[in-house]
């Protein structure tokens, strides 16, 4: 495809391995840790589910006895087949006999390696068949009842309670919404655990929990099925408890995920090297099952100046599909973030918009683009707002992207009404309609604004990832480079349940996940 | 020929009601949903709602079918009361703006030493951009905020910050004020939160050793009064408000 940017290719090829480098250099680092949170990942796909008479979930329970023992770097893997071995019993008897105070697991007599990992085969070989099963179930609805164009209309639910949830949803699929993200509870991203069961309680949202993924995907299959359109359920996989809650979303069918450590890192103050950990097997889990991740870029422009700070995002979107790269992510997976948050009074402001949204399409072809609305200059006044949300449409029908989130004339007062959602949805179905092959008919003048613009980031990009390279992404973070925000490297929240792999830890998941094995 | 409508172009201010393009016309827009299925019988119990409202000569401009057994309307009607303007009486922050750098001359010149700012969004609210607004040295929409003020030293904690930890440091550095932002107000969380940070500073017995202010979108100077704060800040306020507000508040404690 000719670019329309007159982009040079060398300098793409440039940032985009030096990204790629970048990522290479943590992922030495990941590849000797783990974490709390990644070793309860194992035991969820595992099968271990439920809670304690306090409520700590299972998972918890004995990943905190076997850290508690020292013994954590040999991973949960080991530990779950040797008890096998040695108790005959199953995973959640296991975890259940932990939990009452029955079983020290870390007392047996211990199994080689080889042989604690061939007794938890079955195990592991049945949570891909179970994820496989949703994988299939995904593909015979797009294939039967067929999906909506791209862009995806995607609007947010955020009652705080899960069947309130369901009635806006259900709401929200009937008037044209191709993907329902579920907001979560403010704060859940700093639990160091996944809550149990149906909730119908939060702030700005309601809990991230198995119970409540299945709650939404049935409402959402039972719409789709009557309207004739596959609807996708997205929810966060994301601070934390990041693994865990992609193991969650896989096996309960999710579509979407947003997974960011970097956002992680900047946004919530959690521990870089926790996150970072986390983040690649989270990765691995959501290309295994097909679901788009969404990255976090579009947030550096809340914090920081949308003109200012481009090229910050188009540098950690290099950066987030070299991870996604390493945990053998389909590009079509990749939801690289960015968002339409140009100051309204800039003059030409929609010119720049446009070339950085134009600029991430060519530069990132394939991928799922998540594109998100303006927040941060959404004022309150509604009709104003409105005709902001119409203008992004605009600039995403026109550059081609593919995720969609809608904005809200209300944006700035409060969570969704259900009437919000309508009004967007039909503003974003009218735009994308009546200027549909805007983007393949309109070429820029050579060497004007947009043209400049495109070149301009796409060159303070390189840079960027050129200087993140010579220090370490770790340094450029602690640094502010992103967003503004500087973090800590033994900083934030998690680092405790980092911990060093000793040279018999497995996670079985790992290998035959990126292996692609059915 | 005699005058029929009662449309005077004088406002008086002892009776005001809406204007839409005729004096006293009262015309109101609304738009809401009703959960009940689209329909002539949607229409009619929309008009008669608004009738209870106090609108006259309710008339449904747009419906729509939302599914699921909601309809959506836009809707007008003519307001039939008024206010008595000339009794009205709003608390506001009685300040007069400084800007930046007049404010950094009040510091050299009136206080002649640091001002120490404590900021942070505290509880469970995630939403950073009211405290970035105020206190990052980027400030919002060409308005520096207090990290870039010479003569003060503004800490920006972030967001989810438990209201003790908030204390805590701001007893460490020695504080002169507090800044708390609210963004999340669903089901009052904001109440119960700023509520709690005012009783342990109570506790602490600090409450009245630091000036103490709130902002956030749906924060009003009044509402913070209530709650036992010493200002608050509303939309539309910027880092030079609040610091206007600090400053001379110190100088007035001092005195």
């Amino acid at each position: 495809m000719k670019s329309k940017l007159n982009l040079d290719p060398k300098v793409i090829d440039s940032a985009r391995s030096c990204a790629g480098r970048i990522a290479e250099s943590m992922q030495e680092f990941i590849e000797k840790h783990t974490t709390v949170s990644t070793e309860r990942t194992i035991l969820r796909l595992l099968g271990v589910d439920g809670i304690d008479d306090v409520e700590t979930p299972l998972p918890n329970v004995v990943v905190d006895q076997i850290k508690d023992a020292g013994v954590l770097s040999r991973g949960v893997a080991y530990w779950m087949g040797n008890t096998m071995i040695q108790t005959g019993l199953a995973p959640q008897e296991i975890a259940e006999k932990m939990s009452a105070g029955e079983l020290d697991i870390t007392k047996l007599k211990l199994a080689t390696k080889k042989e604690a990992e061939a007794k938890i085969m079955p195990a592991v070989m049945d949570a891909l068949k179970k994820i496989n099963v949703q994988t299939k179930k995904r593909e015979n609805y797009i294939a039967k009842i067929g999906e909506g164009k791209k862009p995806y209309l995607y609007v947010i639910v955020a009652t705080g309670n899960i069947y309130e949830d369901v009635i806006q949803a259900q709401a929200a699929g009937r008037q044209g919404a191709d993907i329902i993200a579920v907001i979560r509870t403010t704060a859940q991203s700093l639990l160091d655990y996944v809550p149990y069961g149906p909730t119908t309680e939060g702030f700005g949202g309601t809990y991230a929990t198995q119970e409540n993924f299945k709650i939404m995907r049935k409402a959402l299959d039972k719409v789709g099925e009557e309207v004739g359109r596959y609807i996708r359920l997205c929810n966060y996989s994301s601070g934390m408890c990041m693994a865990e809650i992609a193991a969650m979303g896989a096996i309960e069918r999710l579509d979407v995920m947003l997974n960011d450590a970097l956002y992680g890192i900047l946004f919530r103050d959690i521990n870089m090297q926790r996150t970072l950990v986390d983040q690649f097997f989270s990765r691995v889990i959501i290309g295994y099952s097909g679901i788009i991740f969404n990255s976090g870029e579009d947030n550096y422009l809340t914090t920081d100046d949308a003109y200012e700070a481009a090229h910050t995002v188009l540098a950690s979107q290099f950066i987030n599909e070299q991870f996604a790269v390493l945990a053998n992510i389909k590009e079509e997976q990749m939801g690289l973030g960015h968002a339409f948050e140009m100051d309204p009074d800039m003059e030409n402001g929609f010119l720049y918009e446009l070339s950085q949204a134009v600029m991430a399409k060519e530069i990132f072809p394939k991928a799922s683009l998540k594109y998100m609305p303006p927040t941060k200059f959404m004022t309150g006044n509604i009709f104003k707002g409105h005709v902001q949300d119409a203008l992004f449409n605009m600039i995403s029908v026109w550059s081609g992207q593919s995720l969609q989130l809608l904005g809200m004339l209300t944006e700035a007062i409060h969570t969704p009404h259900m009437q919000d959602r309508y009004l967007s949805i039909e503003n974003a179905q009218y735009v994308f309609n009546n200027a549909r092959d805007i983007g393949s008919e309109v070429e820029f003048k050579a060497g004007g604004i947009i043209q400049e613009r495109a070149k301009f980031v796409l060159g303070e990009a390189d840079e960027l990832l050129h200087t993140i390279e010579e220090e370490g992404l770790f340094r450029t973070i602690e640094q502010g480079k992103f967003g503004g925000v500087k973090r800590a490297r033994d900083g934030g929240k998690g680092l405790e349940g980092v911990c060093v792999l000793d040279e018999n830890y497995f996670n079985p998941f790992i290998p035959l996940m990126m292996g692609g094995v059915r | 020929m005699t005058a029929i409508n009662n449309a005077t172009t004088k406002t008086d201010l002892t009776k005001v009601k809406p204007y839409g393009d005729t004096m006293n016309d009262g015309m109101v827009e609304l738009a809401f949903t009703l959960p009940v299925p689209y329909g002539e019988e949607a229409s009619e119990a929309a008009k008669q709602l608004v009738k209870k409202m106090g609108l006259d000569e309710p008339a449904v401009v747009y419906s729509k079918d939302m599914g699921g057994g909601f309809t959506f309307f836009t809707m007008y009607g003519k307001c039939q009361h008024t206010v008595d303007y000339t009794t009205i009486k709003v608390t506001k922050v009685e300040i007069e703006t400084m800007d930046r750098v007049e404010c950094q001359k009040y510091i050299e010149d009136n206080i002649k030493r640091e001002v120490v700012v404590v900021g942070a969004c505290s509880g469970t609210d995630a939403h950073t951009v009211g405290i970035d607004a105020i206190m990052n040295m980027k400030g919002f929409h060409g308005h520096f905020g207090l990290e870039r003020y010479k003569g003060m030293n503004a800490i920006n904690m972030g967001s989810q910050v438990p209201n003790e930890v908030l204390i805590a440091k701001a007893i460490e550095v020695k504080a002169d004020a507090i800044l708390v932002s609210q963004i999340v107000t669903q089901k009052d969380v904001h109440i119960a939160n700023l509520t709690n940070l005012v009783e342990l500073m109570e506790a602490e017995g600090i409450r009245d050793k630091m000036i103490l202010i709130c902002g956030g979108p749906r924060i009003s100077h009044e509402l913070a009064q209530e709650l036992g704060f010493d200002a608050g800040f509303g939309a539309h306020s910027h880092a030079e408000d609040v610091a206007s507000f600090v400053l001379t508040e110190i100088v007035k404690r001092n005195k």
